[in-house]
């Protein structure tokens, strides 16, 4: 019994210290960065839209992950981790050149922005009942460069919660770690995100045919029924 | 013996996104998917969100141009 009472009390401690004493090693960093370096690309070419910052974002974000590796505590958090710093450093290198960067990169979920649109609900209105598939159409008809463009005309701050959550498939808790922010913004940023796309979305749908250029409907989800005509 | 109560459409729409991405704790995630069971039109726009989702993360990289790979390993080298 009595080295359980010895002992329970000083396990926190235990987990603090072998945290401070976690360093990762030069050839541990670097197998594990040249392993991800593929979706770390990915993410900074996204974010910057231009193959040459994207090699820049990538050799300062590792530059700076190696200088502050000693902040990494759980090496199997190493990718969320070094997406973190990516974030970061895009955002500071882009203070330098915008006028307004805060209110473009690190937006509030404040605003009006609208996280009820749903493409699904569009391509289903009335005009439309004479297809009976249309969502199938429609992905039937999407193109990789339709979602590319999609994808670029977001706004940051939009881009980079699907580009981390969808595109790379990061967890809700990883986005949330490496934005820097609650899960719960997470959600709400994701919605507000995914809506925003799906807007853009319904411009492919309608030059595919599958969608009129006209207002939306205000009725909602209309079921979908197979027309004699 | 009663049946399990249906989350009805409001509340699974709600939830759907969470749902597809299975951000869900295990017995929302059931209850969701119950309704999705019995509501044709919850369980379409749910299998729509999955496959658009499905459709971004296929998204093919570009991949990593070799200049920007062999800058990334003499990067590490100097470390």
């Amino acid at each position: 019994m009595v080295p359980v009472t010895l002992v329970e009390p000083f396990r926190p401690f235990a987990r603090l210290w072998s945290r401070h004493r976690l360093t990762i090693s030069k050839d541990d960093f670097e197998s594990r960065v040249l392993a991800i370096l593929g979706p770390l690309h990915g993410v900074a070419r996204r974010l910057t839209q231009n193959e040459t910052d994207a090699e820049d974002l990538v050799a300062e974000t590792l530059t700076r992950a190696w200088g502050a590796r000693a902040s990494l505590a759980d090496a199997s958090a190493f990718r969320a981790w070094l997406f973190r710093i990516l974030n970061n450093t895009f955002i500071s290198e882009r203070r330098k050149t915008l006028a307004r960067p805060r209110e473009e990169l690190l937006v509030e979920d404040s605003s009006q922005e609208d996280s009820a649109f749903s493409l699904f609900e569009h391509l289903h209105e009335p005009f439309l009942l004479w297809l009976a598939n249309p969502e199938q159409e429609f992905f039937d008809k999407l193109l990789r460069e339709d979602l590319d463009r999609a994808l670029a005309a977001l706004p940051e701050h939009h881009r980079v919660v699907v580009v981390l959550a969808d595109v790379e498939g990061l967890t809700y808790g990883e986005v949330a770690e490496t934005l820097d922010v609650p899960v719960g913004t997470v959600r709400s940023r994701l919605a507000r995100a995914r809506s925003a796309l799906q807007r853009t979305l319904l411009n492919v749908a309608r030059d595919r045919g599958l969608q009129a250029a006209r207002a939306p409907s205000a009725h909602g989800i209309v079921r979908r029924k197979v027309s004699n005509v | 013996m009663s049946e399990p109560h249906d989350v009805g459409c409001e509340l699974a729409l709600k939830r759907l996104v969470e749902f597809v991405d299975r951000e869900l704790p295990v017995s929302e995630h059931d209850s969701i998917e119950q309704h999705l069971r019995i509501c044709r039109n919850c369980c379409s726009r749910a299998e729509f969100e999955s496959q658009l989702k499905q459709r971004l993360s296929s998204l093919p990289s570009e991949g990593v141009p070799p200049a920007t790979r062999d800058r990334v390993r003499d990067l590490l080298k100097r470390f």
